[in-house]
């Protein structure tokens, strides 16, 4: 076409209209981490599964490119913190906007859930001895512990090739994957809204088959929203975004549309979308690089200070908690907030801007890395940057074969506002305050990991609160136990044809091309536009009724007139589709909280006073009759009647497991 | 062979051009355009040919394209120069700088990571 060719044909079958039925016990949508933990551990509990992918399962996902971390592994043999207490920490640095009943269970099973990648082939030892006699090895166990050595509650592992393995273990369990289909919307006993899930559909990216997909359980492993308030391909390509492209919040949508209740939908934070830096690809002393000294131009050390505000004078003090504090919480699955003064992190110095802008430090920074102790260098760039999720060939291989050299040379901190330098991610860049991600917002679960709607799980981040790879890991177990556990005891489910004929022809609908013919790309960045100024920083109720009343008009005109020229695009354009119901949920979710929240980042013009007592509450949402229906719900529900009021009595009554840990 | 013919071609989709195959080393066995995440590869109508870089601007840069290649060399990665570009390096005894993309770098580390 270059050369004024003619395009080629599409290198795969087109089979528009052709319609697939498969039905199994359990259904799982999506094959990230979440998705082939819940495929592998429902098979495992004697379910027949299929899992549903729109990607391919053996890399996709969050995770797929690998995991260097693995946090909250509470109940391995050398921790000293128990799953009560960083379910708590984690749920205080979050105000209280985590879902317990998932992080509890990620507490109780992270350790276990580890185990089992090991049985896969995944290293998670020291087995080889490259790190004996560090400090964060354990002799007797091999195991290496991220961040805080005295603790010991988070695991270093060498999980480039986690997702591999656990998509092996799929195909040997049986578990039907349908890669390159993309999940397009729940069915519901009699079609009907707040009903029974029954299944779901899927159209393949690839050929534009149409599938519908039976079972006696679902669960949602389908993340959440990331291309909400940013799109453009033109600054980075897909890396402008976190997550991948795939990554829109389907399941955020799918579910709405059926009747589940979200919350914290209304929360969101600012990011850099397009001006992100190369992640983990810069020199800077937080997450995967943690404890790494910095200098600045002079060669002059930036101090670090510990959670208490005391300033510390070696290198190993930065691993290990405050006097008189219990542990650190590093990178723990957390979303915003402030991390407990109990459980508060190591730091650079908090004053680095001001000192930075009198002159008493030159710009740029620098990663020390040659300063650093043997083990600690080799921790960070080796061992970390080695196998953290895009770290490995885009940080570890593209850097060394430049000549990089972490024993000889220093790393340069990118060149940003001396403010930014605060933010203990600032490799994701500085930032407009419009562009926001969301917080975390997601489907509500009791301690099943079992929605509102009958038949319903959720794993990973389709559920509210934060996530991480541990998290997404268990709740994945969990999710997929449960959901066997249900198949078992339910009778097989009905399909509703009308649903199944109305969602076929949504599907296919942008295949028609109209006057006027919009593309996927434009319609996506219409959508940002509306979310950043109706949406964004700043919210009242006059700029969210007018800017649900421009998302429905957009969907009744360019959104229908969105055009696709072959399957790929048209599961692009369908995603766009994703993106205006999750929109809508944001703007019904932003009007239903009538106050500020910090903890949310969420600034209401009329509302300004920022969390008051009485708001300090979840506002479940949803969708009933055409209409948007909320409801309070104390943040510590979980722990309230009809539950126990222990999370430990809680996980005993639900968790599916018997005193030997057997699925029952 | 050149051809002087100007012609009337489109901008590209994106700024960018993440990856680079390497026909000599390529022998078109398709494992990254089966497992990459978001379909930027399809395959070329001519068997034992490099893929065919269709979506360059959905590319995420994960890199499993090139981790699961069975031949080493075959694919590289090209980070997006807007960030790539700041991507700097002092050698610490000297006071050397050092770029990615640089002309001249200096030779490669060949070290692992850990194992």
């Amino acid at each position: 076409m270059q050369n004024g060719q003619a395009a080629p044909e599409w290198p795969y079958p087109v089979r528009y209209g052709k319609e697939t039925r498969v039905s199994a016990d359990v259904l799982v949508l999506g094959g990230g981490i979440a998705g082939c933990h819940a495929a592998i551990s429902a098979a495992r509990a004697g379910a027949s599964v299929i899992m549903v992918e729109k990607g391919h399962s053996r890399r996709s996902g969050q995770g797929g490119a690998g995991v260097d971390h693995w946090q909250a592994a509470c109940t391995n043999p050398c921790s000293t913190v128990s799953p009560e207490e960083y379910t708590r920490a984690v749920a205080d640095s979050m105000a209280g906007y985590d879902c317990g009943p998932l992080r509890y269970a990620q507490c109780r099973e992270s350790w276990d859930a580890v185990l089992d990648c090991e049985r896969l082939g995944v290293q998670i030892r020291d087995v080889h001895g490259e790190f004996e006699g560090a400090e964060f090895r354990d002799r007797e166990t091999q195991l290496m512990f991220a961040y805080d050595y005295e603790s010991r509650h988070g695991l270093r592992i060498h999980g480039h090739d986690m997702k591999p393995r656990l998509h092996k273990e799929t195909v040997r369990l049986g578990v039907k994957t349908f890669d390159r289909v993309m999940a397009t919307s729940l069915l519901t006993g009699h079609g009907r809204e707040g009903g029974r899930v029954v299944g779901a559909t899927g159209v393949n990216v690839r050929t534009g088959e149409f599938y519908a997909f039976r079972a006696k359980a679902t669960v949602l492993a389908l993340a959440h929203p990331r291309r909400e308030w940013v799109f453009s391909t033109e600054l980075n390509g897909g890396a402008a975004t976190f997550a991948d492209l795939n990554i829109v919040g389907d399941g955020h949508a799918m579910a709405w549309n059926a009747g589940a209740e979200y919350a914290a939908m209304e929360g969101s934070y600012d990011t850099a979308g397009g001006f992100a830096y190369i992640q983990y690809g810069v020199g800077y002393p937080d997450n995967t690089w943690y404890g790494c000294s910095m200098v600045d131009a002079d060669g002059k050390p930036v101090p670090w200070f510990d959670g208490a505000g005391r300033e510390l004078t070696s290198v190993r003090d930065r691993f290990r908690p405050a006097p008189g504090h219990k542990f650190m919480l590093i990178a723990g699955g957390l979303v915003g907030g402030v991390v407990p003064p109990e459980a508060a992190a190591n730091h650079l110095d908090d004053s680095l801007a001001e000192r930075i802008r009198g002159g008493e430090f030159r710009l740029p920074l620098y990663a020390d890395l040659p300063s650093l102790p043997e083990h600690e260098r080799r921790a960070i760039f080796g061992l970390m940057v080695g196998n953290e999720g895009k770290s490995r060939v885009p940080v570890y291989e593209t850097y060394t074969r430049a000549g990089f050299d972490p024993d000889r040379d220093m790393l340069q901190a990118p060149l940003m506002p001396p403010d930014s330098y605060r933010s203990p991610h600032y490799p994701a860049g500085t930032s407009v305050p419009q562009w926001r991600e969301s917080f975390g917002g997601g489907l509500v679960v009791d301690w099943d990991l079992r929605s509102n709607l009958e038949g319903l799980y959720g794993a990973g981040r389709s559920v509210y609160g934060g996530g991480d790879h541990s998290g997404a890991a268990t709740s994945g177990r969990y999710a997929g136990r449960k959901a066997a556990q249900h198949a078992r005891d339910v009778a097989e489910a009905a399909v509703d044809s009308d649903q199944l004929e109305a969602e076929k022809a949504r599907v296919y609908a942008p295949l028609q091309k109209k006057p006027q013919a919009i593309g996927w790309k434009e319609l996506n960045a219409g959508i940002c536009r509306v979310m950043q100024d109706y949406c964004g920083q700043y919210r009242s109720d006059g700029a969210l009724r007018l800017g649900l009343e421009l998302l429905a008009q957009l969907r009744e005109s360019e959104a229908a007139r969105g055009y696709a020229a072959n399957p790929h695009e048209l599961g692009r354009i369908l995603e766009c589709q994703t993106i205006l119901t999750v929109g809508e949920m944001v703007m019904h979710a932003s009007l239903a909280r009538r106050a500020s929240s910090a903890h949310l980042d969420f600034a209401r013009l009329d509302f300004p006073a920022v969390d008051p007592p009485a708001w300090r509450k979840l506002l479940p949402l949803h969708r009933e009759g055409g209409e948007v229906t909320t409801r309070e719900l104390p943040l510590d529900y979980h722990l309230r009647a009809p539950y126990a009021s222990t999370y430990e009595d809680n996980y005993r009554a639900h968790c599916g497991l018997d005193d030997q840990g057997t699925a029952t | 062979m050149t051809d002087d013919t100007v012609y009337m071609v489109p901008n590209q989709p994106a700024p960018t051009a993440p990856l680079q195959f390497d026909a000599a080393l390529c022998n078109g066995c398709n494992v990254c355009v089966q497992i990459c995440r978001t379909d930027v590869l399809m395959p070329n109508p001519q068997k034992r040919q490099p893929p065919i870089v269709l979506y360059p601007d959905e590319c995420w840069y994960c890199g499993c394209c090139v981790e699961d290649c069975a031949r080493p060399g075959a694919i590289t990665m090209v980070h997006p120069l807007a960030q790539s570009v700041v991507v700097a390096w002092k050698r610490k005894d000297t006071g050397e700088r050092f770029r990615l993309g640089m002309k001249d770098p200096p030779p490669p580390n060949t070290r692992p990571p850990a194992r």
